[in-house]
């Protein structure tokens, strides 16, 4: 039995498990469970005065644990790196901010990464956490602790680790190797190695840097140096005016770059550096990889999304930053190096439909040298530097990145990246199959001077599509500075393009450009010329051979599938099987068409609609099953229909036992309660379909008896939805009276059908019955069964109250006289002095019914 | 064989599949759901070619940067594009409906027109009832999840063409390999309906009220969308049964990733199995009343 309530009920149950478990997950996961400290920490002093560090301290739920330091950017404070310690402090970590020295509320000057002040400032640190009773010690003095940073606090991470052997984990992000090679790059290494020929100026982001840092403590120092100590300043201004870095600069560059004390670095070092990054190239993290790795240290190179021109992903971070530090720092065990490489534009947002990154782990591991060779072509080109330096491409501006060049090229051309004129161009053929650009390329080019004895040159890699659509990776490109150029004698120079991640889609062209101006970096003012032209006409691409990384074995996810799968099929047989091998045919009990014995029913709610019932029907009896609404008649039917079943007692058909899809019901013909009947089928499409859903031969359907039974005549074609509820009715009974059953088993078949119907009805039944076939009517009409039915069953609220032939039970009544004449019968009566009245005769089952069931009926 | 009776009844033949596709087939909504998946591509064929009359770039623009998803600024590059660029934006919920149709209204819609009680007392035994309608509505699922891309295909040749297909990431594919990916992409798109037509399919024996089976399944793959736009329920996110729904946009990639739609079968296979495991067993001990 369907029962809505309870269906509601489960919806509702669901809903709100549903909705529960979420709101649980979500309220685990942000309860605040961290407990933050802020401090003042004293520092290196600065030339006699001390300086205090400005600190917080985030203390996770379960102490003593192992410790993270953590350091910010240049320009920023503690302050920015909150969600970050949050999220390490949940995770276990106690972790430690600060602001470093010359910025926010922190004391002293800006040396930049200066190994006497911001590192020994970042070695106090390290010996006030192995003071706290609630950090993780190896030793007394010696705390547990990973250190970690980005960009500023990169580089600071990697020269504590270099300066502090306590140090047990080293997580650097878009930092640098050699801060002088930063800022003035030079691709092809001078031969005089004279720092006058130190490179090509990065002049828009030194002054960057240089101005967010003078300008973070607005009245406190006010002057052009800020916080920066003075020799530094000196020094840059000097600089920025010449675009040539004095000796002093290049040696406090120098020393505040991790370039030379990398074979220092013992612990497990994480290098993470940004793919959209003109500042910190992925080259700069190549090197730190290399002279790490050069001592035997652990070293995991990730090459992520973003950078200094791209932004940072906190939780990204994070959980990069966990899966290095767990193993080192939770469990004491070693890591080995692997190498990730994010390549942009590999897939598709499921959300959006945009593309998006993926993530390739190199499968020769770091660090990758394999390149594939790709043939170039193009004429020597003559190229004009204009004076002033001016107009200059621009590639990248700091911090907006390669936003103005994806600009650009979406227009379908270069647009400002590159200016006519100035670029050489070499393109590749259509590439024949999809190529992954990973690192920096290399190419061979012979260089002519016109009149000057040096050069400027920005090289870069195009992608340009079948379309026309020319994209430069990341706004990347590589300054080239050549020196000792004799005019009008070419030189052979190997040039690295810039390290850039792509990937290359078959059908698109690989377009390496030399141009001489670049917006970005200091030029050279006077007007000259260059002949540009291939040496060999190869560019050899950096790739990496890998795999896209989604974590997990994904067979496994395949094969539950298929497993359950296959378990549903096999349970479906097996059950089907089971259910074929349970026939049952009592013996004896063959030729009786129906044997309800001691039959049962109560639903659910505990409502007995049949109470032990025990009847038989005998092979040519017209049966009426009678009772008032609610006896327990319908209810009856339909576990002999295999419907329902029954709570215990049994119905037998041909001895056969009823049960759900029994064989023996195909020897049953039956209408209950109410027609069944397709609406968008006609009436005669009903039957043929019906007939055919049994799947016995056509020839055996008597489709047209039955037709003639309905009587719908031309309706019979019309749709069923049409019908009026007795021709719906008359075609049912059609229906059930196809392929003449053996049992014909109708339940209440005069409802909606008007009295002439009716009395043709009872002429039908007749007639099948004759013929030796057994009818068992249902009907709270007693006029019906008593004028159609052989024998009755009398049911009421569940019960049997009588079963026999109509004329035992009429028998077991009041006596009544049935007269020829009545008219004659009454004058006889007069005349013999009893005094008589003609009165229709009585329905004397109705009395019988009434005399069984009416002392209890309410 | 003793299945076979004197009266010529056999359980094995009854509600053939012949007879089962001719009393859906017949039926307004099928052809009106038909009608829809025919009409949906022409409408967006002429909604394209209306909007991208003034400088119709034909598909110049690289993806990625901008807005807008990468299928649609491709959608008019071509036959495949435009095939893609309709399943996309279909498969999210037009087909969902669909596929519940088919899948949810099956049995109920017996039980509403009380034809139900009639077909088990031919007797079509429970279980053959079930396999029978499932067998349809699945095929019917399927048959929309074929006609949609492939009439797609059509249109689109005709109003833009037969150019080779173009990768929102990049590059072409020739027509081989074009078709190849397509026919990966309906593929995966039907095994993922597998999940809306087997709750359907649950809701459809459970309930007697056709609408309640259809509005349901709809609801799950509404939900379970909701849900999966929450990010903090991160690991188990996974496990909803539409997570890997679009994992298909791997297929069109310069090479097909294969692992999140290998996850989003296993998933869908497993949502699959125990629905279709709990209809039967309803059903088999269901009492009919309707």
């Amino acid at each position: 039995m369907t029962r809505p309530g309870h269906l509601r009920r489960w919806t509702l149950v669901a809903l709100v498990a549903v909705v529960a478990g979420t709101a649980a997950v979500i309220a685990v996961r942000t309860s605040p469970t961290t407990v933050t400290r802020d401090r003042m920490v004293a520092g290196t002093p600065e030339s006699g005065t001390p300086v205090e560090l400005d600190t917080t301290l985030y203390l996770p739920a379960r102490t003593p644990a192992p410790a993270v330091l953590l350091a910010h950017g240049f320009g920023g404070s503690k302050a920015d790196l909150g969600p970050e310690a949050r999220s390490l402090a949940e995770h276990g970590y106690v972790v430690l901010t600060y602001t470093a020295r010359g910025f926010g509320r922190s004391g002293g000057l800006i040396h930049l990464d200066a190994p006497a002040y911001e590192v020994a400032d970042a070695k106090d640190l390290v010996s006030y956490l192995a003071t706290l009773p609630e950090v993780l010690t190896d030793a007394k003095g010696d705390p547990r602790v990973g250190v970690a940073g980005s960009s500023y606090g990169g580089a600071l991470a990697l020269l504590l680790g270099a300066y502090d052997p306590r140090v047990d984990a080293i997580g650097a992000d878009i930092t640098w190797n050699d801060l002088a090679q930063s800022l003035f790059p030079n691709g092809v290494v001078s031969p005089s190695g004279d720092v006058a020929d130190a490179g090509v100026f990065k002049k828009m982001w030194a002054s960057e840097l240089f101005a967010s840092a003078s300008a973070s403590t607005p009245g406190a120092q006010a002057g052009a140096c800020g916080r920066f100590a003075p020799d530094l300043c000196a020094a840059y201004q000097q600089a920025a005016q010449t675009g040539v870095p004095g000796p002093g600069l290049v040696a406090l560059l120098r020393a505040s770059s991790p370039a030379g004390v990398l074979g220092r670095i013992t612990a497990p070092t994480l290098l993470s550096q940004g793919e959209d990054d003109s500042l910190f190239t992925l080259a700069q993290a190549d090197e730190n990889a290399a002279g790490i790795a050069a001592h035997g240290t652990p070293v995991r190179v990730v090459w992520r999304a973003g950078g200094h021109d791209g932004g940072t992903s906190t939780a990204e971070l994070v959980s990069s930053l966990e899966r290095w530090f767990d193993p080192v720092l939770l469990h004491g065990a070693r890591p080995t190096g692997s190498f990730d490489v994010t390549v942009p534009g590999t897939g598709i947002s499921a959300a959006t439909g945009r593309a998006v990154a993926q993530t390739l782990e190199a499968a020769d591991g770091y660090p990758s040298s394999r390149t594939v060779r790709v043939p170039v072509a193009g004429p020597p080109q003559t190229v004009q530097a204009p004076a002033g330096g001016s107009p200059a491409a621009i590639s990248s501006v700091p911090g907006v990145g390669s936003l103005l060049s994806a600009a650009a090229s979406a227009g379908g051309s270069s647009g400002v990246s590159a200016i006519p004129g100035q670029v050489a161009r070499f393109a590749s053929a259509p590439l024949p199959a999809a190529l992954l650009v990973a690192g920096g390329s290399t190419i061979s080019l012979d260089v002519t001077a016109t009149t000057a004895r040096d050069a400027t040159l920005f090289a870069s890699v195009h992608v340009v599509g079948a379309g026309g659509a020319d994209s430069l990776p990341a706004g990347l490109v590589s300054p080239v500075r050549l020196t000792g150029l004799t005019p009008g004698v070419p030189r052979s120079v190997t040039i690295t393009l810039p390290a850039v991640v792509s990937s290359v889609p078959a059908g698109d062209r690989l377009v390496v450009e030399v141009g001489t101006t670049d917006l970005a970096y200091m030029l050279p003012t006077a007007p000259r010329a260059y002949s540009i032209g291939l040496t060999d006409g190869v560019l050899s691409v950096a790739t990496v051979d890998g795999r896209i990384l989604r974590g997990g074995h994904p067979w496994v996810w395949l094969l539950a599938g298929l497993v359950a799968i296959t378990a549903l099929v096999l349970g479906l047989v097996a059950a089907s099987a089971g259910r074929r091998r349970r026939r049952t045919v009592a013996a004896g009990l063959s030729d009786v068409p129906v044997a309800v014995d001691a039959l049962v029913k109560q639903y659910g709610d505990g409502y007995r609609a049949v109470d032990g019932v025990t009847f038989r029907v005998e092979s040519g009896q017209v049966v009426g099953l009678l009772g008032p609404n609610g006896a327990g008649k319908t209810t009856t039917l339909r576990v002999l229909m295999g419907l329902i079943r029954p709570t215990s007692g049994t119905v037998r058909v041909f001895g056969e036992l009823v049960e759900a899809g029994a064989p023996v019901l195909s020897r049953i013909g039956s209408f209950i309660e109410g027609p069944g009947l397709l609406p968008h089928l006609s009436g005669r499409d009903n039957l043929r379909l019906y007939w055919a859903a049994t799947g016995r031969p056509s020839t055996d359907s008597e489709l047209d008896t039955a037709l003639e039974i309905a009587g719908l005549g031309g309706s019979v074609d019309r749709l069923v939805k049409t019908y009026s509820q007795g021709m719906r009715q008359r075609l049912a009974i059609a229906q059930a009276m196809l392929g003449l059953p053996e049992l014909l088993v109708l339940d209440e078949p005069t409802n909606g059908l008007d009295p002439l119907q009716i009395a043709e009805m009872r002429e039908v039944l007749r007639r099948y019955a004759a013929t030796g076939r057994t009818v068992v009517i249902s009907s709270h009409l007693l006029a019906e069964v008593e004028q159609t039915c052989t024998h009755v069953v009398v049911m009421h609220k569940g019960r049997l109250v009588a079963v026999g032939s109509v004329a035992e039970i009429v028998a077991a009544g009041r006596m009544q006289l049935v007269v020829g004449d009545p008219v004659h019968a009454v004058a006889v009566l007069a005349a013999a002095g009893v005094p008589a009245q003609a009165v229709p005769a009585r329905r004397s089952l109705e009395d019988i019914f009434i005399e069984m069931v009416g002392e209890d009926r309410d | 064989m003793a299945d076979v009776h004197d009266n010529g009844f056999r359980p094995g033949r009854t509600l053939r599949l012949r007879v089962e596709f001719t009393r859906q087939l017949r039926r307004r909504r099928t052809q009106l759901a038909a009608v829809v998946l025919l009409v949906l591509p022409v409408v967006i064929a002429l909604a394209f070619r209306v909007s991208s009359q003034p400088g119709a770039s034909g598909g110049g623009a690289r993806p990625g940067g901008g807005s807008g998803s990468a299928l649609v600024t491709l959608a008019t590059t071509g036959a495949t594009n435009f095939a893609l660029f309709t399943e996309f934006a279909s498969a999210g919920f037009l087909l969902v409906v669909i596929v519940a149709l088919f899948c949810g209204d099956t049995v109920a819609s017996e039980a509403s027109w009380s034809s139900l009680r009639y077909l088990l007392a031919i007797p079509v035994p429970r279980s053959r009832l079930l396999r029978q309608k499932l067998t349809v509505g699945l095929t019917l699922s399927v048959g929309a999840n074929v006609l949609l891309p492939a009439w797609s295909f059509l249109v689109g040749g005709a109003f833009f063409g037969w150019a080779p297909g173009r990768s929102p990431l990049g590059g072409t594919f020739t027509s081989g390999v074009a078709l190849q990916r397509l026919m990966v992409v309906v593929a995966y798109a039907s095994l993922q309906s597998l999940v809306v037509a087997a709750l359907a399919f649950l809701l459809s024996v459970v309930t007697d009220a056709p609408l309640g089976a259809v509005g349901g399944a709809t609801m799950l793959v509404v939900v379970s969308n909701i849900l999966d736009s929450i990010t903090a329920l991160d690991p188990y996110r996974q496990y909803l049964p539409t997570h890997f729904q679009y994992s298909w946009l791997d297929a069109l990639g310069p090479t097909i990733v294969w692992d999140d739609m290998m996850r989003g079968t296993g998933v869908a296979l497993v949502y699959a199995a125990v629905f279709f495991a709990v209809a039967w067993w309803r059903f088999q001990r269901k009492d009919i009343v309707s």
